[in-house]
């Protein structure tokens, strides 16, 4: 190769190398604050101590969800599968909130109770037709597995 | 490598990136084959959008809301794709200096940034009913519009200076050290938990995702690619016809083209 071509060469990539490991460094010192959310357990764990207002992921419980008739109140439980935490929201609902749901919310904590301001839902990154869905979900509970479409969008 | 043990497949590519990265031949070569590349875009983008909006099944879980990935997704798969590839292209200009190897990195940025916008666009019209937010700071949302950012940069630069080639080598400068952004975006979600869902579709392993679902959106893919080489055509013949506006060739076709010789 060309001297010239080659000393050009070498300095694009060194710039990129520096470049890539001060990116390096930079995620690894913000991999503790660039997390989105905090789980029940690091909750209960005080992870989320110094924050007056945070986000909780985690499934909605099944059968934990209590409407209330008059308001737009919802009470229920997330779960990651270790803890739990009481979750209380008022406002609409996005179309995916349902039970075994993984939710994102955010507010804060008062007494033992999350009081979230805003829920978001996530959906899992599986997708298949309503029919194949139901066909598992049948086999599966004649040889009691969990359904991993729901299951595997645990954050 | 391959190219050792047979030199004349070699010889064969290194005589054909040197035509290529001659102007006026890759001015004739670009509009032979954008007729072609804009047919099978047009033909894959109809298979694939019927196949998607109407073949295939509803989700489980989302109902019809799902059918925008056979926009989103191709699109956002092509907002890395166009990177590495402008990136690429940079590199070449950088180093050897090939005049053309500039012009296909600066003409793709547009493209590029197109597709960033149509993919954060998509994704929030998708995530307003599914999520509940038309937007939110997670890391996978963040590191795209950091993307969309770095192009916009990138063009910016480009135009800032007076002379041509010096804001190109400028520009692929920026494209370089912004690919450091192409790995965060794509595992975002796997490096942090982000409201966006993981991958789906896997090149290594099994896909998250039925058959009839995935043709489709595979075909969109495809689509998606050949319009990038159908724009990238043109755009970089017009380039080429600018930047080389006083050569004998660029002249002969000016003269061509014009109403009375």
């Amino acid at each position: 190769m060309h001297p010239v071509r080659k000393r050009r060469l070498i300095f694009v990539g060194l710039i990129l190398g520096a470049v890539a490991m001060a990116t390096g460094a930079v995620i690894y010192g913000l991999q503790k604050n660039m997390n989105y959310l905090f789980t029940p357990s690091q909750v209960l764990a005080g992870r989320a101590a110094d924050y007056r207002s945070f986000r909780l992921g985690g499934m909605v419980e099944n059968g934990s969800i209590v409407r209330d008739p008059h308001s737009l109140k919802v009470d229920f439980t997330v779960t990651d599968g270790d803890r739990t935490l009481p979750v209380e929201y008022t406002g609409i609902l996005p179309d995916l909130f349902r039970a075994n749901q993984a939710v994102i919310t955010t507010g804060r904590m008062q007494g033992g109770t999350f009081v979230a301001s805003e829920v978001l839902a996530k959906h899992s990154a599986t997708y298949m037709p309503k029919e194949l869905a139901e066909a598992m979900a049948k086999a599966h509970a004649k040889h009691h597995v969990v359904m991993p479409a729901t299951a595997g969008g645990t954050p | 490598m391959n190219a050792h043990s047979s030199p004349t497949l070699w010889n064969r590519l290194v005589l054909w990136y040197h035509q290529m990265g001659s102007p006026p031949y890759f001015y004739a070569f670009a509009g032979r084959w954008r007729p072609w590349f804009i047919a099978a875009t047009l033909i894959t983008a109809v298979i694939g959008l019927y196949g998607g909006l109407l073949l295939a099944p509803a989700d489980y879980q989302q109902g019809d809301a799902y059918r925008i990935i056979f926009i989103h997704v191709p699109c956002a798969w092509m907002s890395l794709f166009t990177y590495a590839f402008m990136a690429g292209c940079g590199l070449v200009g950088l180093v050897w200096r090939v005049k053309l190897a500039e012009i296909l990195a600066m003409e793709s940025a547009p493209i590029g940034a197109a597709f960033t916008f149509v993919t954060l666009v998509t994704g929030s019209l998708w995530g307003k009913p599914m999520w509940g937010a038309w937007w939110t700071w997670d890391a996978r949302l963040t590191s795209e519009l950091v993307l969309l950012f770095l192009y916009l940069g990138v063009i910016g630069l480009y135009h800032a200076f007076e002379d041509t080639r010096q804001g190109a080598r400028a520009a692929a400068f920026l494209a370089l050290i912004g690919v450091v952004n192409l790995p965060i975006v794509h595992y975002s979600v796997v490096w942090w938990n982000t409201l966006h869902q993981g991958t789906t579709v896997r090149l290594f392993g099994p896909s998250r995702i039925t058959w009839s679902m995935l043709w489709p959106l595979l075909t969109m893919a495809l689509s998606t690619h050949l319009y990038l080489g159908w724009s990238l055509l043109g755009r970089a013949r017009v380039a080429l016809l600018e930047l080389e506006g006083g050569k004998d060739w660029a002249r002969a076709i000016a003269l061509k083209d014009a109403p009375h010789g």
